[in-house]
């Protein structure tokens, strides 16, 4: 004997109308952008989807990751986790804003020599993370380095390099 | 083989700076213009049949595209054979979209189009959808005799040896005999970067399809076949890959709808997974192993039975290499070896990362342990004792087997030594230190591939494979074996892949990429050697005169005469100098069948494990872990270290944290996300040391290459749960070694 279900059941069979599109400008990397976008838009989509920078990565779109890491006002945040439109002039960094292929921020470099990436997926996020976690300025040793790195997941298992990586930078002498 | 000036060296990523800077595309990257979002919708039942699909009301939202489901998607390819890929096993594949019959939870079962992402996924949620439930049975445990043996699997897929000596009789005789069962849960290969097709429309039929993919071609193959595409129509392309582990080695589903859309509204659509949506696929399979062993009076192995059980669907049967290594990794005259499979109400299971042996090697080797104590014999001594020396299973020899040197270092490194074997003996303070040990082998394997190389006036070589990137370093150790094969410099060199405009390459998988386009790359940059040192010849004044390709080096970006080095050519000059623009060569690389068929060719490893563990809490750290891998030529030390190192995170994942929990009243992973489905993160993972045994080998392959993706993991979730034994003297055999079966 069978029985039905009806999948989505819940809140029928009002369907509220989606939100209008807005005015949003958001100062990424140094520049003024401005898009059109409705409230819902998460940070992460209008970064990926309406601003074409895709180097900051969606790995869960929940918060669990940290693939979609970036820096808001030097604070490492998950882009997925904030809506767009509450960060009207707050200062945004993405991984496109901290280098270049041929002027690479140290961080960056320290990735690239310790090969603290396998398929560079959760690279951008590591490497925000990093740059957030050396302003915050309380790891100080490999134990402390490791712990306020766990929000940011590698599936490729880098960590060890990762880590690496950090601990050069944390440990160059101050220019 | 004077190969010294990039091969074997631990040269920096060449995909690197693209990938640190945000500068390397995944699949969802490409912003084609004019594109629409699909959001797939996943079955909230486990069985049954589709009534309806209330299209028509998510349809009225304003933005929303089409709601695609079997009620209106049109008539496609009608056999199956058209949506069987590369590596699909027996059975019928599961093909989207196109019957009302749901197979299991979170089948997708419609595509909502629109035009955002936001608005798909806002409607998506709202699509409601009418079902007959039936019963669904998604419990292996009730499958213990319900099991069969698979007919033919999917390609790779080798049935067990039959049995040889009289493992029955001899496991009676035994001096000291152990059995037990042991068993892991489903896992999810879960890559950091979600399933993604973004699919450009360029008008009538054509596509350019951007996919998350182990192997273009065999996208490009399905596409083609199922919506009847010229290659010229379905184009794909995969540069980089954020992660797979076998995950992308079948064509997935948001591909076949990413098409599917492009075609029917004639437009651009993009479909993302979501990370729930990746435990609605293939995954490594829960799995019930029995295993008994039995010793002579010597402490040689008597005799070895292994018996393997795992879950398929209903429509397909998965099958991989469970079983099949217990009878091969140790010397041993009675053994029995068996497989088989039970299928219930779950999607295919899929390879993911050493399938099959992942597995059995976790059987074996938690066994081989419980053997050693119960002879009374150092773990690591009675595999030494019991050591292999040629493959049994096939009665062959190995190509090379430098797994004796494997247990030497590595025990070295370890400091095995001072090892007490007493479980609960070694402490560290309030914590109980243990110290485990387990072993692995894996094919090394090769696959034809092809491959092109272009040099241009300028000095430049490129040479073009379509292979991928998964993260295993394939962009930097092919421009090396290229550089290496012409003497050039690294930075004279591009190597580029993940194409399907470029010569063929095999999927991405089985450990094989390394050999298969590395000996393509060789082989074709030696077909453009021999045609630059023809033309060098023709150049005046040149002291090459009369030198065959056998007389020559391509050395610091020279052809020069192996008799006398100063005798030279500057390869920079040679196309210049014949008003020549560019030189080229294209070459398909076959395996040597013979080299093939004479030697059981393997890669091994042994791993070594330091666990601490709190007695009052039961949690547990994986302090210590040294690897030593025996896999032939090591083509850059720094990114195969990196493979190892992520082997052994994922063995120690395996070990202790991996388990896709079934609730068998909704018929449903319940942890379907990243919060409940526990990987390790950075603050888990303590020391790891690589070794790399020298292992010189001409016989696997010309370029001695075994392949190191997959070798790494084995053993390792073994030998995590032996030192979980030396430490407290508890046998967990159900993985993960978690903190309630280690206070129980
Ligand atoms: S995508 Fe934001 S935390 Fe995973
Ligand atoms: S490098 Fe692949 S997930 Fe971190």
């Amino acid at each position: 004997m069978s029985t039905t279900t009806t999948q989505a059941s819940l809140g029928h069979p009002a369907i509220a109308p989606p939100p209008a599109l807005g005015t949003v400008t958001l100062k990424i990397n140094g520049v003024e952008r401005q898009l059109e976008i409705a409230p819902w838009t998460t940070l992460l989509d209008a970064l990926r989807e309406y601003l074409d920078l895709t180097g900051t990565k969606k790995g869960c779109d929940h918060g669990q990751c940290g693939a979609c890491t970036v820096l808001v006002d030097g604070k490492r945040i998950n882009s997925c986790l904030t809506l767009a439109v509450m960060k009207e002039g707050a200062d945004i960094t993405t991984i496109e804003g901290l280098g270049t292929e041929t002027n690479l921020h140290p961080l960056q470099q320290a990735f690239v020599d310790h090969d603290a990436f396998q398929c560079g997926y959760c690279t951008p996020g590591q490497i925000c993370s990093a740059v957030g976690m050396l302003t915050e300025g309380k790891a100080k040793t490999t134990a402390e380095i490791r712990e306020m790195m766990s929000g940011n997941l590698c599936r490729c298992g880098a960590y060890t390099n990762i880590v690496s990586a950090i601990e050069e930078v944390l440990n160059q002498p101050k220019a | 083989m004077s190969m010294t000036n990039h091969i074997g060296k631990p040269l920096n990523r060449v995909d690197g700076p693209a990938k640190v800077t945000g500068g390397a595309k995944y699949a969802a990257e490409f912003n084609v213009p004019n594109l629409a979002y699909g959001v797939a919708v996943s079955s909230s039942i486990a069985k049954g049949r589709i009534r309806k699909i209330h299209a028509d009301e998510i349809l009225a939202i304003p933005g929303v595209l089409q709601v695609f489901s079997h009620e209106n998607v049109p008539s496609l390819a009608w056999f199956d054979r058209s949506y069987k890929d590369d590596v699909a096993p027996g059975g019928s594949p599961f093909r989207p979209l196109q019957g009302a019959e749901v197979k299991y939870s979170m089948q997708p079962v419609a595509l909502v189009v629109a035009e955002t992402f936001e608005l798909a996924r806002y409607a998506s949620g709202l699509l409601r959808i009418d079902y007959d439930v039936e019963k669904h049975d998604t419990d292996l445990e009730t499958k213990r005799d319900d099991g069969f043996e698979p007919g033919r699997g999917k390609t790779g897929w080798v049935p067990p040896p039959k049995p040889r000596g009289n493992p029955d009789k001899e496991l009676r005789n035994a001096t000291h005999r152990v059995e037990a069962e042991y068993i892991h849960l489903a896992q999810h290969h879960n890559p950091m970067e979600m399933f993604a097709s973004t699919v450009e429309f360029l008008g009538d039929k054509k596509l350019t399809v951007y996919d998350k993919t182990q192997g273009a071609f065999n996208s490009q193959q399905y596409i083609m076949k199922v919506f009847g595409l010229n290659k010229d129509e379905a184009h794909v392309i995969s540069k980089f890959t954020g992660g797979g582990f076998g995950s992308g080695l079948r064509p997935q589903y948001q591909l076949f709808m990413a098409v599917l859309a492009a075609l029917e509204l004639k437009r651009s659509v993009r479909v993302s997974l979501t990370r729930q949506q990746m435990f609605s696929m293939g995954h490594r399979p829960h799995t019930l192993q029995y295993v008994e062993l039995g010793t002579n009076p010597d402490g040689s192995l008597a005799a070895l039975h292994h018996h393997a059980l795992h879950e398929t669907s209903q429509y397909e049967d998965y099958t991989e290499n469970v079983v099949n290594w217990s009878g091969m990794l140790y010397q041993c005259d009675n053994v029995k070896l068996t497989y088989q499979l039970a299928k219930i109400d779950v999607a295919t299971p899929q390879d993911m990362r050493a399938p099959g042996a992942a597995t059995g090697s976790f059987a074996l080797e938690c066994a081989m342990d419980e053997m050693a104590y119960a002879a009374g014999i150092d773990p690591l001594e009675f595999r030494l004792r019991n050591y292999a020396e040629r493959d049994q299973n096939a009665n062959k020899d190995f190509s090379s087997k430098k797994l004796r040197e494997c247990y030497h270092e590595g025990a070295a490194k370890f400091g095995w030594d001072k090892r007490t074997a007493e479980p609960g003996s070694m402490r560290d303070g309030d914590l109980l230190v243990g110290w485990g040990v387990a072993t692995g082998v894996w094919d090394a394997s090769i696959q034809k591939c092809a491959a092109k190389a272009t040099l241009t006036a300028d000095g430049h070589l490129t040479v073009l494979s379509g292979s991928n990137d998964i993260g295993t370093g394939t962009y930097t150790i092919m421009t090396q074996i290229a550089a290496e094969t012409l003497g050039l410099p690294m930075a004279a060199v591009t190597f580029q892949l993940g194409d399907t405009t470029m010569p063929e390459a095999p999927l991405q998988g089985g450990s094989w990429t390394a050999a298969s386009v590395g000996n393509a790359v060789k082989q074709v940059c030696d077909k453009l050697g021999e045609q630059l040192l023809k033309l060098a010849q023709k150049m005046e004044g040149q002291p090459l005169k009369g030198a065959s390709y056998e007389d020559v080096q391509f050395v610091n970006g020279q052809i020069r005469l192996n008799s006398d080095i100063t005798q030279a050519v500057v390869i920079r000059d040679i196309l210049a100098a014949n008003g020549e623009e560019k030189l080229e060569a294209e070459n398909t690389m076959m395996p040597n069948p013979v080299n093939q068929l004479k030697n059981s060719l393997h890669a091994h490893n042994a791993v070594f494990v330091e666990v601490k563990i709190d007695p009052e809490l039961g949690t547990l750290r994986v302090t210590r872990v040294v690897n030593a891998v025996a896999a032939g030529r090591i083509l850059n030390p720094k990114t195969a270290r990196s493979q190892v190192l992520g082997s052994v995170v994922w063995g120690i994942s395996m070990a202790l944290m991996e388990e896709s929990v079934m609730d068998h009243g909704f018929g449903r992973y319940i942890n379907h996300n990243y919060s409940e489905y526990h990987i390790p993160v950075s603050a888990d993972i303590h020391d790891i040391d690589v070794i790399f045994v020298e292992e010189e080998d001409d016989k696997v392959n010309p370029l001695g290459i075994k392949g190191i993706g997959e070798v790494g993991l084995l053993g390792v979730a073994a030998a995590v749960a032996n030192a979980a034994y030396h430490a407290t003297g508890k046998r967990i055999r159900n993985l993960p070694v978690s903190i309630e079966k280690l206070m129980l």
